[in-house]
């Protein structure tokens, strides 16, 4: 088993974006070593982009960003390579490789990274398999599979190569809540299976908070409003914190559009023909 | 300096699209000296290229067969009523095997396998591209274009040649089939003649020129499916549906004029 110790997430006054349209600006948060991390915020405001940057698929637009104390972005292309091999990442739709079976998918990294034979192989891939559930599936194409089915493969390859870093965009957006609450466990079972990892889940998902998180960090308006353990996230009396928690639209949050007069008419006539 | 609209307009904007064509010749050469690197990284290498190998044979095979024994046909047509107007039909062996070999062979395999294959290497990079499955193997710390791009350049430089060879050869026939059966031609003359004519010059020739279509074939291919996320015209599956046919079109452009440049040379 891995030493307890150093896999944390440093974002330091973090600014994040596309060409010159930032969404993401002044972020900091430490997401901790060997604890499950939770960043949230509503649809569209920057979760992935953050995590494309943890992944090292994006240079930030300023500010720092350290994978357990060494600055992912001023890493040498062979040290920035070695941090990024600790990281085990499940995409928000699995990006599973739609010309490999399962097992192939699973297999991967085990083929390209380690010299071991076959047969090995082949047991390590049925047993992560096993792990979320789909050891039978193991010679299925991603596309003979459900979306939540593609999503437990996906996290069966992010941790196929038992990295110290999880990190889960969306794992249980668009599963029903059996489903959702499955790979909510499965999460805590990883935990309970590695100890010492450290977990960050994207999510939008208010049940997944209540029932895998230790630390938040949430996003809002371009910025972080919330970071840190979730316990002071529900003590928090920020009205945007509580508007989430409690699902709740604020009267200024409420959008008023309606459409010209004329134009609805106009409608209503075809509509009614 | 102000670049704005004025007598001058015409002229920044074909500097600006000199520019931007120059700096795409410069990423598709990079592109390439990458993708032939890589091709030698690890042993790992030599399943994906076998496999490849397999997939570009099987998908071009069929249709360079038909094409081949088509176009030796129409050759042999061809060259029979213009040969027979100066009395020299006994050359018609020379003609095909000639045109067949040094021109007709290289090229229009090219061009089937451009459409065969190139085009199913940009559209499956493509819709790689865009549904992150090029990130998550970058962030499997497994270099997308070792996985992805040389292993396709590599079984293309072997499978042109070979291709190109199997074309020539039921071109061939085809041509005796025209010129023998058909049109009664002697056998023997048939034979005779491209054995005394073609010279192993000839050969190379052709066999340099498939290993150069190979290299602009796949090399553009993949390059247009793996930068289909950077495209302006389209993004999503309309970006993969343009990369596929600029591909296609490209590719085809591109072994039409280096053949141009490299007949030339050669000659
Ligand atoms: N490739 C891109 N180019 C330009 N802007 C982008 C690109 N991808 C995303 N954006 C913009 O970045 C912002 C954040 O997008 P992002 O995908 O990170 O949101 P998200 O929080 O993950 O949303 P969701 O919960 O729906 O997945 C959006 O405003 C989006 O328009
Ligand atoms: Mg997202």
């Amino acid at each position: 088993m891995r030493a307890t110790s150093g896999w944390d997430i440093r974002l330091d006054a973090l600014a994040v974006g596309y060409g010159d349209h930032v969404v993401l600006h002044d972020v900091n948060a430490l997401l901790p070593a060997g604890e499950i991390s939770m960043i949230i915020g509503g649809s569209g405001c920057g979760k992935s982009t953050l995590l494309r940057h943890v992944l090292g698929l994006q240079r930030p637009m300023a500010g720092t960003l350290s994978v357990g104390g060494r600055d992912l972005f001023t890493l040498a292309g062979r040290d920035f390579r070695k941090v990024r091999r600790r990281m085990g990442v499940l995409f928000q739709d699995g990006a599973l490789l739609g010309s490999l079976t399962l097992g192939d998918n699973v297999a991967l990294p085990l083929r390209e990274h380690t010299g071991l034979p076959k047969a090995t192989i082949r047991q390590i891939v049925l047993h992560k398999l096993a792990l979320v559930g789909l050891a039978d599936y193991a010679d299925y194409y991603p596309n003979q599979l459900s979306g939540g089915m593609r999503k437990r493969a996906g996290l069966a390859r992010a941790i196929v190569m038992d990295p110290p870093i999880l990190l889960c965009d969306e794992p249980t957006s668009g599963l029903d809540p059996v489903n959702a609450a499955r790979m909510d466990h499965l999460l805590l079972d990883m935990q309970a299976n590695f100890p010492g990892m450290t977990i960050v889940v994207v999510s939008h998902d208010l049940r997944s908070l209540d029932a895998i998180a230790n630390y938040v960090l949430m996003l809002h308006d371009g910025t972080a409003a919330f970071a840190g353990p979730v316990d002071a996230l529900r003590a928090s009396d920020d009205p945007y914190v509580r508007s989430f928690l409690d699902r709740r639209v604020d009267e200024d949050q409420r959008t008023e559009v309606s459409l010209a007069p004329e134009v609805q008419q106009a409608l209503d006539a075809w509509l009614e023909r | 300096m102000s670049t704005g609209p004025g007598i001058l307009a015409p002229v920044t904007a074909l500097g600006a699209a000199t520019l931007r064509l120059l700096g795409e010749m410069g990423a598709l050469f990079l592109f390439l000296a990458d993708g032939l690197r890589l091709i030698f990284a690890s042993p790992k290498q030599i399943p994906k290229i076998l496999n490849q190998v397999f997939v570009i044979g099987s998908k071009s095979l069929f249709v360079i067969l038909l094409i081949g024994v088509f176009t030796g046909m129409v050759l042999g047509l061809q060259g029979y009523y213009t040969l027979v107007k100066f009395g020299s039909e006994g050359l018609l062996g020379a003609a095909v095997a000639l045109s067949l070999i040094r021109e007709l062979g290289p090229v229009l395999t090219a061009i089937m396998v451009t459409g065969r294959a190139g085009s199913s290497m940009a559209a499956e990079i493509g819709v790689m591209r865009i549904t992150d499955q090029i990130d998550a193997l970058d962030v499997m710390d497994i270099n997308p274009m070792a996985y992805l791009v040389s292993p396709r350049i590599a079984a293309s430089l072997i499978s042109f040649p070979l291709l190109t060879a199997v074309f020539d050869v039921v071109g061939i026939l085809g041509g005796y089939v025209t010129g023998v059966t058909l049109l009664g031609i002697n056998e023997g003359v048939y034979f005779y003649r491209i054995q005394t004519s073609v010279e192993m010059a000839d050969i190379t020739g052709g066999f340099m020129k498939s290993l150069l279509f190979a290299v602009i074939v796949a090399t553009v291919s993949c390059y247009q499916g793996y930068f289909t996320h950077m495209r302006r015209d389209g993004v999503g599956p309309e970006g993969v549906s343009n990369s596929t046919t600029s591909a296609v079109v490209l590719s085809c452009v591109f072994v039409l004029v280096a053949d141009y440049a490299l007949t030339s040379f050669l000659l």
